[in-house]
């Protein structure tokens, strides 16, 4: 994502390609489509934390549940249209994921990701018991999109436009000062106090994007399934983005997509073979992990465009090397 | 007078690693603080930035007390220190590096939504050339030569604009021509561009040759402080290198 020439008309293609798709494709595959573009989103938003800041979330899954739960709410209990529900599902993911930030961004290495991880599974029993509020284990269902988003092919769409929308801004975030600010801090914590950084504010702040952009997603999601449940917020729900941005290169900015799409594309075909799904990810992730540590996105990159993408390996290496250096 | 601790003590268990340091920092020198390993000077670098914060005593920038405020801030109150190694952003250039402290320096770094890359290109190649690193511009720090590494450290510090520069070791692990190098480096900071620097080192060639101040610490105290003349003939520090070194 260096701007370079190529990787620009592969982004036309794809985006081409992404277009025309409703045109020539099954209705089942344009669903498949949209829930590749919703993980897509949810795996970018961790992947600002991850490779972004240099912070692994074990509790992601929490903002995405927040927000499907928060449009869904909305939209079924006061009948709130779907576009300002969402907006009001990324307001709230955003203000839990600042009372929740402000406390993980104390810590850091793995005691930061064990307390994302403890605040999820909070959230976790909060949806799952609290009957009259969120249906408790029932979750919510009957969730309608407007009428003219009823059709697969139109909210296609409008899940295109609005994950483009949030791709673009997050590569804003990311090439923006404030986004170099938080490599800085990925690269050494240390060095970025020492330019006059207050780590801690810059850690939260990009915490408070991710929750948006995650809760974003799961909005996306709930009208979309037309049901939520609280397996939305559960530690496998965050385990997802985990999975995806490692499996499609975390140094590499459309590594999560690529994740996303492999993973989603894997799980639709495989369960409809095998309920044992979920072993063959597992393998399929540890031959990544093994055999391509900058995940299928840093192997090509690496493959294709010779030394000049050496990055995406190297930088999986010195942060793995400063990350160690930064637990302090 | 630019800086002045009093009785400034740090102490891990049973360590006082830095024991009671009284010390003034002039403007327009190079300072060097020396001692043999062991006598604090990398725990005071760290007290005096607010890496650790001071047991007691007080650390005095320009009338202002700094004690134990966090390095965030004294970093931009204009006392701002270089590292031994390993502290610059590998994976960015060589420039990126120098950028990401001048973004800090001006107030950039809220900025969501310009792009980094066009910023404040001129700023940072001036350091560059001062450095003379602008060759390596565009070579990812994490591919430098060992040299090149400590210049970079350098220049980091440097985009903060510092009035005083800490430098730990500048010159560890370096080559005699890099060493002469950064040596003369050191000098044009401070004749040039008025820096003032204050700066431990094991090389006793390099301090005698660019320092005009001299500070010896031995387990955690100054044992003498003075002009390099006068603290190469004094007795106690005499005993201290000697006895270490024989």
């Amino acid at each position: 994502m260096s701007g370079s020439r190529r990787s620009r008309w592969w982004l036309i293609a794809l985006a081409v390609v992404a277009l025309a798709l409703p045109q020539f494709a099954e209705p089942i595959v344009v669903h498949t489509a949209i829930e590749i573009l919703i993980m897509a989103l949810f795996a970018m938003s961790f992947n600002l934390l991850f490779d972004g800041a240099g912070l692994l979330t074990f509790g992601h899954g929490c903002y995405y549940g927040v927000g499907a739960y928060t449009a869904a709410l909305l939209m079924t209990e006061i009948g709130m249209p779907m576009f300002p529900a969402m907006f009001a599902a990324m307001v709230m993911g955003g203000l839990v994921a600042l009372v929740f930030g402000y406390f993980c961004v104390r810590l850091t290495g793995v005691y930061f990701s064990i307390l994302t991880l403890a605040f999820a599974q909070l959230m976790f029993s909060v949806f799952q018991q609290s009957y009259t509020l969120t249906g408790g284990d029932l979750g919510i269902l009957d969730i309608q999109p407007p009428a003219f988003l009823m059709a697969v092919n139109n909210y296609y769409y409008f899940t295109l436009v609005v994950v483009g929308v949030s791709f673009w801004l997050l590569w804003r975030i990311l090439h923006s000062p404030f986004g170099r600010t938080l490599h800085a801090s990925r690269d050494s914590v240390v060095r970025t106090q020492f330019i006059g950084i207050n780590v801690r504010r810059y850690r939260l702040a990009a915490f408070v994007i991710a929750g948006v952009f995650a809760s974003l997603a799961g909005a996306l999601f709930a009208p979309f399934n037309r049901a939520v449940a609280p397996f939305l917020v559960s530690w496998v729900k965050s385990s997802d983005p985990v999975l995806m941005t490692l499996l499609g290169g975390a140094a590499t900015f459309w590594g999560p997509v690529v994740g996303a799409a492999v993973f989603t594309t894997l799980h639709e075909v495989a369960i409809g073979y095998t309920t044992y799904w979920l072993l063959l990810m597992g393998g399929i992730l540890l031959v990544g992990v093994l055999f391509l540590p900058g995940g299928i996105l840093g192997f090509l990159e690496d493959r294709f465009h010779g030394a000049a993408a050496a990055r995406g390996t190297k930088m999986t290496e010195a942060r793995g090397a400063s990350s160690n250096a930064s637990a302090d | 007078m630019l800086l002045r601790t009093q009785a400034l003590t740090k102490a891990f268990g049973s360590l006082r690693a830095v024991d009671g340091v009284d010390l003034v920092v002039q403007p327009g020198r190079l300072h060097a603080i020396i001692g043999p390993n062991g006598a604090g000077k990398s725990t005071f670098f760290n007290v005096l930035t607010g890496f650790f914060p001071a047991d007691s005593g007080s650390v005095i920038f320009k009338d202002q007390d700094i004690t134990r405020l966090p390095p965030h801030v004294i970093s931009r109150r204009g006392v701002v220190r270089a590292f031994q190694r390993g502290t610059i952003f590998q994976t960015f250039t060589v420039f990126e590096n120098v950028q990401a402290a001048i973004l800090s320096r001006k107030g950039k770094t809220r900025n969501l939504f310009e792009l980094a890359a066009g910023m404040l290109r001129e700023d940072t190649r001036r350091i560059l050339e001062t450095l003379g690193l602008v060759d390596q511009a565009n070579v990812r720090a994490g591919h430098l030569s060992h040299g090149d590494l400590k210049r970079l450290e350098i220049g980091i510090a440097l985009g903060m604009e510092p009035e005083l520069l800490l430098l730990d070791e500048p010159t560890a692990g370096m080559s005699p021509e890099e060493t002469a190098a950064q040596s003369a480096l050191m000098q044009k900071l401070v004749a040039e561009q008025g820096l003032n620097i204050l700066f431990t080192e094991h090389d006793m060639e390099v301090v005698f040759g660019i320092a005009k101040w001299i500070t010896v610490m031995h387990q955690g105290r100054v044992i003498a402080d003075g002009k390099p003349g006068d603290v190469r003939r004094d007795r106690h520090v005499q005993a201290v290198y000697l006895g270490e070194e024989s």
